[in-house]
């Protein structure tokens, strides 16, 4: 045979060259993992930190020793911060005016993303746009007109004045999510139900927004989300205790000159993030969901 | 009462386009009619103006005598049977066709019975509790068609309504649309692309294209005299042979030229009606079940002829033969006990009877 015969042995020694499906997948998979991993490590640290520190005494964190560690974990910070009345207002605030503020973002989500999704009118293209690029403007650009907007409407250190402050982040994202979600909704489900004699209060009450839940129940997670978490308006517009919402709250009331009640702070932000987390575990499914409609064919 | 009226209706988009081109259509009470053309032809626009879900430009269209050009859908007494089912997702199968009645505030006894007697003349019975996922395509599409029962409405739409079943499921369907409104006589009116469809369903049909109404009729005359080229070759399959021709006179005989060798002599039956194109440049048509294997060549009017065939589909019943005439490809439709293979030479006949004869400048049926 000539040299340029294959035999099974050449074939054995080339194969690392061959591409195939399988390697490219497990190489992908292991690249995956890496970045993955990095990445979890970078953002579950600081938690579990925090975790760590609000399980400690003053004297074990004063002592420097393991921190990363507790082999006796201590629960007087977070009976001490429970049972604190400031942190008992704070959260009551925060859970109060998070609440009006998701059903005020649905209710004007939803009937603006119908309304830009469903009803064509003159300039509803555009609209759909400005309300996406109102989103874009920062939180860090509004707070000072918006300062003047509440002194002038005497609002300013008062929680009701985050109902007017919190939907200008979270309304225009929801409305995004929202004509993302009727949009995929096909033509012909309306015009059949137009057709058996429905109104368009109808039409979106019982057939779009049961359709549309998964993408709703996205909308909401981040409408709780944006508001249980903003920290800038709170300390911008609150400034005494009985007004204030827990971000800025722990902050300002925990934190007395340089004095740092480091377990009382960080027992107070693990309780302050346990209601998102325990939203975002149960409803992660449809988060995604709702965030990927559309993406693909039906 | 529910005829449906159409005078001088228009569809424009943009000011541009100009999808449908005042056309005049009367649909009597009862009556089965189905649109049919190619893509593009405005059949589904002018399902979609009658049903309110597309403003009309111009003219006027009637349902039951009562002008409806500003009636919205919902007060035009019509259901519509989409080409994707339009089930509503979230529904039961028995919510989806209550769903139009629950609106009207019908009492829930008289729900109950018309559903329960949509799901017998549909044979869905049984899949009532089930939400749409749960169902075939032809389930679906039961489910839509009991949908529209249910609220015996004036007049039916269906919008391509089979066009996503697979082939054996469709003819199935056909036969149960065509059963459905033999049992309820509603006056309906079907869009297809498929010609087939359109001919075994139909009463009459409408043949569209570009916007315009080429033919109204039954199939059968649609089949056997269209009117124009473009009704020939649409309605048939396989379509309608056309053959560049020249129609001159030889001696006393008025023949048809399609090479010096070739000429056919016209029947004697038809002289008179083609001796005005003599000498035009003409198209003859005719369907390949007139070009078939030599049978009977004293039959008059029927010319004998070798064909060098091309390609031959053994159908079962048949066999369709093609093969070209002076540049021009024919199909024909043979008899399976005939031998035939691609690359043979096949002794056949044409029977020019049944010949139609074309301007080819009007597009016009002679």
């Amino acid at each position: 045979m000539s040299g340029a015969s294959i035999t099974a042995e050449s074939i054995g020694r080339r194969s690392w060259l061959k591409p195939s499906i399988s390697r490219e997948r497990r190489w992908a998979l292991w690249a995956s993992y890496i970045v993955l991993v990095f990445f979890a490590i970078g953002f579950l640290a600081p938690p579990y930190f925090e975790l760590v520190t609000a399980l400690k005494t003053s004297q074990q964190l004063g002592s420097g020793k393991d921190p990363w560690f507790t082999a006796h974990p201590f629960f007087g910070n977070f009976i001490g911060i429970v049972t604190n009345p400031d942190f008992q207002t704070f959260f009551l605030n925060t859970v109060k005016v998070t609440l009006i503020v998701v059903v005020l973002t649905l209710v004007m989500s939803i009937l603006a993303a119908y309304a830009l999704a469903r009803m064509r009118f003159f300039g509803s293209q555009a609209f759909a746009t400005g309300v996406f690029l109102t989103y874009l403007v920062p939180e860090s650009l509004l707070f000072i007109p918006l300062f003047k907007v509440l002194s002038f409407l005497h609002l300013i250190n008062s929680t009701w004045c985050l109902l007017l402050v919190w939907p200008t982040l979270s309304v225009p994202f929801c409305t995004w999510i929202m004509i993302g979600y009727f949009s995929s909704i096909p033509k012909e489900l309306d015009e059949a139900a137009m057709i058996d004699g429905a109104s368009h209060l109808q039409m979106l009450w019982k057939i779009f927004i049961p359709v549309a839940l998964p993408g709703i129940i996205a909308a909401t997670i981040f409408a709780f989300t944006v508001c249980w978490g903003d920290f800038l308006y709170p300390l911008a517009y609150l400034f005494t205790g009985k007004q204030m919402v827990l971000t800025a709250g722990i902050v300002s009331d925990l934190i007395h000159g340089d004095v740092l009640d480091w377990g009382h702070i960080m027992a107070a932000n693990v309780v302050a993030s346990a209601p998102p987390v325990i939203i975002y575990a149960f409803l992660m499914d449809y988060y995604i969901a709702g965030l990927t409609a559309g993406a693909t064919k039906g | 009462m529910a005829q449906v009226t159409l005078r001088k209706v228009s569809k424009s988009y943009d000011q541009h386009v100009q999808a449908v081109k005042a056309i005049d259509l009367d649909i009597a009470d009862e009556e089965f009619v189905v649109l049919v053309g190619p893509s593009g032809c405005g059949k589904t626009t002018t399902l979609r103006m009658i049903a309110g879900l597309e403003e009309i430009t111009d003219g006027e269209i009637s349902i039951g005598g009562e002008l409806v050009n500003d009636v919205p859908p919902r007060d035009r007494d019509i259901a519509m049977v989409f080409q994707n089912y339009a089930l509503y997702p979230h529904m039961t199968v028995f919510d989806n066709m209550a769903f139009g009645l629950k609106l009207r505030k019908f009492p829930r006894d008289e729900i109950k019975r018309r559903v329960d007697e949509a799901a017998r003349i549909l044979d869905i019975g049984p899949l009532l509790a089930r939400k749409p996922k749960a169902l075939s395509g032809g389930q679906r599409q039961r489910v839509a068609m009991g949908r529209a029962i249910v609220r015996h409405p004036k007049v039916f739409l269906f919008d391509e309504p089979l066009s996503n079943l697979d082939a054996k499921l469709r003819v199935q369907m056909r036969t149960e649309i065509k059963k459905v409104h033999q049992a309820v006589r509603t006056t309906t009116v079907y869009v297809t692309h498929d010609q087939v469809e359109a001919m075994t369903l139909a009463d009459r049909v409408v043949v569209m294209n570009h916007g315009v109404i080429e033919q109204v009729g039954p199939p059968q005359e649609l089949y056997h005299n269209p009117l124009t080229r473009f009704v020939a070759g649409f309605i048939g399959s396989p379509a309608m042979n056309f053959v560049p021709v020249r129609l001159e006179t030889v001696g006393n005989q008025l023949m048809l030229r399609l090479t010096d060798e070739i000429r056919l002599p016209v029947p004697a039956s038809r002289v008179d009606r083609y001796s005005p194109y003599k000498d035009h440049n003409v198209l003859l048509g005719i369907r390949p079940e007139h070009l078939t294997e030599l049978k009977d060549p004293a039959k008059p009017n029927v010319v004998r002829f070798d064909a060098r065939l091309d390609v031959t589909e053994p159908m079962g019943m048949e066999i369709m033969v093609h093969f070209r005439i002076n540049g021009t490809e024919l199909c024909g439709r043979i008899d399976p006990s005939v031998r035939a293979e691609a690359g043979e030479i096949l002794p056949m006949s044409a029977d020019l009877n049944h010949m139609h004869l074309i301007d080819a400048d009007t597009g016009r049926v002679v």
